[in-house]
């Protein structure tokens, strides 16, 4: 992240936000400055791509990981800890047959601990509107066009479960090492709106 | 959305995987989330997630925030939209939920339009 935007009123209303919350016990400072470091340093999709990889070459642990994503994190050097609480993580595969796609129709809840800053365009009213009416043509507009025999099943985060999906391995990889299949993933892809 | 009841345990799961249920036809002046499009649609349970505080309670102030079951619901397209063949799952507080039978006939949920 780059520029200071402690000028800007956003921040300044986020400061003040802060200060009520402070002052009504709900947190300290202490402790949003703990959270804001971890997030700064350790929250990327390089993470996520990391999981996919170790999924990808080693079924047992893609097994573990679609059974119960927060026990399998560890295992990497990963968590869902980054903030106050922990938070469920759902990783969702893709498979020939079925493409997922994520979205919080209600907000724009997305596992920013783990993956860092949503992109954008995950925040729009348009995204959030419509891809739980019309999946196949918004993935259409990413680029992503799905055969018709590709069933699409949309993912509405609007509880306290994050959700992140696990593309398909791209044919043609057998020989790529693990960093190199990391290499391969993109935040997209974590998302649905690409096929990796 | 109706009172608590106190004499409820709030933390049993009344659904497991499979379960065939109806999203309540809610419009509350309050917050909760059930989001508009998915009220009053039959949906099939798929994962029961956890329990978490009722955003509706928590939202209003409750000292007690009620933690309940959350479930990841399956809605086809068909019936949130009248068209598409795509699948929608949402994640739903038990509160948002009732048991659904056939007998029960069409749920007040019209397609969205």
């Amino acid at each position: 992240m780059s520029d200071d935007h402690a000028s800007t009123p956003i921040a300044a209303r986020v400061r003040r936000f802060e200060e009520r919350l402070a002052a009504a016990g709900l947190v300290d400072d202490a402790e949003l400055d703990a959270i804001l470091d971890r997030f700064l340093a350790g929250a990327s999709p390089l993470n996520g791509a990391s999981i996919v990889a170790r999924a990808w070459t080693d079924a047992a642990y893609r097994d573990r990981l679609l059974t119960d994503a927060n026990a399998a994190l560890p295992e990497l050097g990963l968590s869902m800890r980054a903030g106050l609480q922990e938070q469920r993580l759902k990783v969702v595969a893709n498979t020939a047959a079925r493409h997922n796609v994520i979205v919080c129709t209600l907000c724009s809840c997305y596992p920013i601990g783990l993956l860092g800053p949503s992109p954008s365009w995950y925040k729009s009213e348009a995204y959030r509107a419509r891809v739980v009416r019309e999946p196949r043509a918004v993935l259409g507009e990413f680029g992503l066009d799905l055969p018709a025999e590709v069933e699409i099943t949309v993912w509405d985060a609007s509880a306290e479960s994050r959700y992140m999906v696990l593309p398909v391995r791209p044919a043609g990889t057998e020989s790529l090492a693990e960093t190199e299949l990391a290499g391969l993933v993109t935040r997209e892809g974590l998302i649905g709106t690409a096929a990796a | 959305m109706s009172d608590p009841d106190p004499g409820m345990p709030d933390m049993v799961a009344r659904f497991v995987p499979g379960d065939r249920v109806v999203t309540r036809a809610l419009d509350p002046d309050h917050h909760t989330r059930l989001p508009r499009y998915a009220r009053g649609h039959v949906g099939e349970v798929v994962e029961v997630q956890g329990a978490w505080p009722l955003p509706d309670e928590r939202a209003q102030g409750r000292p007690a925030p009620w933690a309940e079951p959350v479930y990841t619901v399956r809605f086809t397209a068909a019936d949130l939209w009248g068209a598409g063949g795509h699948e929608v799952t949402v994640d739903l507080w038990q509160s948002y939920l009732e048991p659904y039978a056939e007998s029960d006939g069409e749920p007040l949920g019209e397609p969205s339009a």
